[in-house]
């Protein structure tokens, strides 16, 4: 593992390294060379398989965080590429001829995020969200809740508390 | 009163009485299947109950002409059957409407329910449909290439192609049943037999968890209601067929009730014991043994 | 050994459209070369309104519901996490089977839906298709409490609150999960109801066709079907 993180190091600019586990690593890369390093770890240090594609709203920064996870099935390691892109005009390059099953994380981001991937199959298509017509709903500035008391009918009598108050009034009465 | 009228309303209170018969059956069958894997099962008087509410439905749509005579052709295809076959052996008022050469007719009803149903299912254009009559006209052509060879090899046998005159043949005792002096014939028709009866392993045409229902996956309300009757006859009369044929037919009615469930049991016993089997599968399983067994039989006795 | 991966054919993009390819209007050459007009919404859907089913008045109707309590077949559809509670109960230790409850594949042969657990609008309109396809009389069963008032999904942006707002509810099986001995009992409550002639859901529920299917196309947003499915 150290080897490898050697290897890409010499190649690339990492500019944050986080280990996790012996099998695990996160390597943060800028996004013009994302790209290149999942294609090298795929293709040169045997991180064949995807994991899955994921990202994170990092709204205060004004960016978003793609992690694309590859797994080595031989040596039963894995390596986090993230990378932060542009929180406007959110684009990626499509890595479907690397993975055809990214297809569908694409996709998925696509519709929750609105991170768009040009060229990738069916992107524009509806994954989960038919006809939404909002902000993509994974965006930290859609207010979930405003929305589903506005759209969903509420049903009127709904009570919140907070857990931990509320079990300690009702355990422990007289404290 | 009229011989025709009265011979008339005899087969009708015959037809009544094979109905509720097999729906006993049917119910029989599942309560025992039931026991087989430790539940208790449906009440013994479920498909009266299923077949009322079935008939109470409202109807919801129609695909046309056709998909309403598919299940009347079905119907038709269990009632045929039953017109021609005689049930009591030496009755005059439950031999329905036998002549001589029946069993080639009975041959052929046994297909036309299945063919009505192919035609009617298509017209319900569900694709599933198709899937399950493609299959099942598939499946039947070959059940009835070992179950043709069987009846050829008892009609050159006997030198009849009359039911009633089988069974008169087999009246001599236990040891002059067919199923003893020409047991190649009988085992054919008792393997090709297991496929007309549509258990498993060959329900793949109807396969509950594949292909939803197969043909009636349109089919609900008075149209369901039809085919569930159907299945009742049908069932009750194939097995009162085989008895007939290889059995020693039947001389009242607790002979008949006895004899008809135990063939039936005969194919729900192979199915709670063996899975399910492809479609090429069982093309290829009744093309071999059954027929070579069908083969044997006619050589035999030419 | 290295897979060759090409890059595929870069896809059409598609302008959002509601309505499904296959359903599109479009001219199509028929075998002898002449040009026929296909429109398959209006062609291939019915779009009459549904009408009441007759309530029959004494006996009759009083047996038909008995008819209609002791055989009740249940749609085989899971749509939340509700959906791995039925399953058990074709077990023996549940053994639905008894009480005259059986499972049929497609909503053409049942008469009882039950909504299993949360509703996100795209599962919502499957459900609305299949529940219309259903003959009358037909039943719904919401169990859980995402079916009363959203349970623990009150406040996500895809998941209904109130299924009664959408669908006609017979019988409501709370809790999360209920018990499969709760749907028991639910089916216990649902024939009481039905014998005592008061399950007519499927009729309210088409005397007030306007005010569901305006709720219903409030939520969704591609409404690619007829106003009813028959």
């Amino acid at each position: 593992m150290q080897q490898i993180i050697q290897d890409i190091e010499s190649r690339f600019t990492i500019t944050d390294k986080e280990t996790r586990r012996n099998d695990l690593c996160f390597l943060t890369v800028d996004k013009l060379q994302a790209i290149s390093l999942v294609t090298y770890l795929r293709d040169y240090q045997g991180y064949a398989s995807l994991t899955l594609l994921t990202a994170v709203d990092w709204i205060e920064e004004g960016n978003f965080q793609l992690t694309y996870l590859l797994n080595n099935p031989s040596t039963r390691t894995e390596i986090g590429v993230r990378t932060m892109i542009d929180r406007e005009n959110a684009t990626m390059e499509s890595t479907h001829h690397l993975w055809e099953n990214i297809q569908t994380y694409q996709r998925e981001l696509k519709e929750m995020f609105g991170i768009d991937f040009p060229g990738s199959p069916r992107i524009d298509e509806d994954f989960i969200l038919e006809g939404w017509d909002n902000i993509p709903p994974y965006r930290r500035d859609f207010d979930t809740k405003k929305y589903s008391e506005e759209t969903y009918f509420p049903r009127p009598g709904r009570e919140t508390n907070d857990p931990s108050t509320y079990m300690k009034s009702k355990l422990y009465p007289n404290d | 009163m009229d011989y025709s009228i009265t011979k008339f309303l005899w087969t009708l209170l015959g037809l009544f009485i094979v109905t509720n018969w097999g729906m006993l059956m049917s119910s029989t069958i599942r309560r025992i299947g039931a026991r087989v894997s430790g539940r208790i099962g449906i009440p013994w008087y479920q498909p009266w109950v299923d077949l009322t509410k079935l008939y109470s439905l409202k109807s919801q749509v129609s695909h046309g002409t056709m998909f309403y005579l598919g299940p009347v052709f079905r119907l038709m295809g269990g009632v045929g059957l039953f017109l021609f076959l005689p049930m009591i052996f030496g009755s005059w008022h439950w031999s329905n409407y036998s002549f001589s050469g029946d069993l080639v007719l009975i041959l052929y009803f046994q297909l036309f329910g299945m063919l009505g149903m192919a035609l009617g299912a298509g017209e319900g254009g569900h694709p599933y449909s198709t899937i399950g009559v493609s299959r099942g006209l598939a499946q039947f052509t070959t059940i009835e290439v070992p179950m043709t060879l069987a009846v050829i090899s008892i009609a050159i046998q006997y030198h009849t192609l009359s039911i009633s005159q089988i069974v008169a043949a087999q009246q001599g005792g236990f040891f002059t049943w067919t199923v003893w002096t020409n047991p190649f014939a009988t085992g054919a028709a008792m393997l090709s037999l297991l496929g007309a009866f549509g258990h498993s392993p060959f329900n793949l045409i109807q396969a509950p968890n594949e292909i939803p229902i197969g043909p009636p996956t349109e089919y609900h309300g008075v149209f369901l209601g039809f085919l569930r009757t159907n299945n009742a006859i049908l069932h009750v009369a194939e097995a009162a067929l085989f008895m007939n044929l290889f059995f020693g037919g039947a001389t009242n009615w607790i002979e008949l009730i006895v004899k008809t469930f135990l063939i039936y049991f005969w194919s729900v016993f192979v199915g709670m014991v063996f899975p399910r089997f492809r479609i090429e599968q069982s093309v290829r399983w009744f093309l071999k043994i059954p027929t070579l067994l069908g083969i044997l039989a006619i050589v035999i006795f030419l | 050994m290295e897979k060759e991966n090409k890059p595929q054919d870069i896809p059409v993009v598609k302008t959002k459209n509601f309505i499904a390819p296959e359903n599109e209007k479009r001219t199509v050459t028929a075998p002898d070369g002449s040009l026929i007009e296909v429109d398959p919404i209006n062609d291939y859907f019915c779009q009459e309104r549904p009408e009441e089913y007759k309530v029959k008045s004494g006996a009759v109707e009083k047996f038909l519901n008995w008819a209609r309590a002791e055989s009740l077949w249940v749609l085989g559809f899971g749509t939340g996490c509700g959906s791995i509670e039925i399953p058990p109960l074709v077990t023996p230790r549940f053994d639905m089977y008894r009480y005259g409850v059986q499972m049929r594949p497609t909503p053409r042969q049942s008469n009882v839906f039950i909504i299993s657990g949360y509703l996100s609008v795209k599962t919502l309109k499957r459900a609305i298709r299949s529940y219309e396809q259903m003959p009358s009389p037909k039943y719904v069963i919401g169990l859980g409490s995402c079916t009363i008032n959203g349970g623990m999904y009150w406040d996500s942006y895809n998941t209904i609150n109130r299924l009664d707002h959408y669908l006609p509810v017979d019988v409501y099986i709370a809790g999360c999960m209920p018990r499969p001995e709760a749907l028991l009992a639910g089916f216990a409550k649902l024939k009481e109801l039905i014998k005592a002639g008061k399950a007519e859901k499927a009729n309210e529920y088409i005397r007030n066709l306007d005010w569901y299917k305006a709720n219903q196309k409030k939520i969704i947003k591609d409404w690619n079907m007829p106003d009813y499915n028959w």
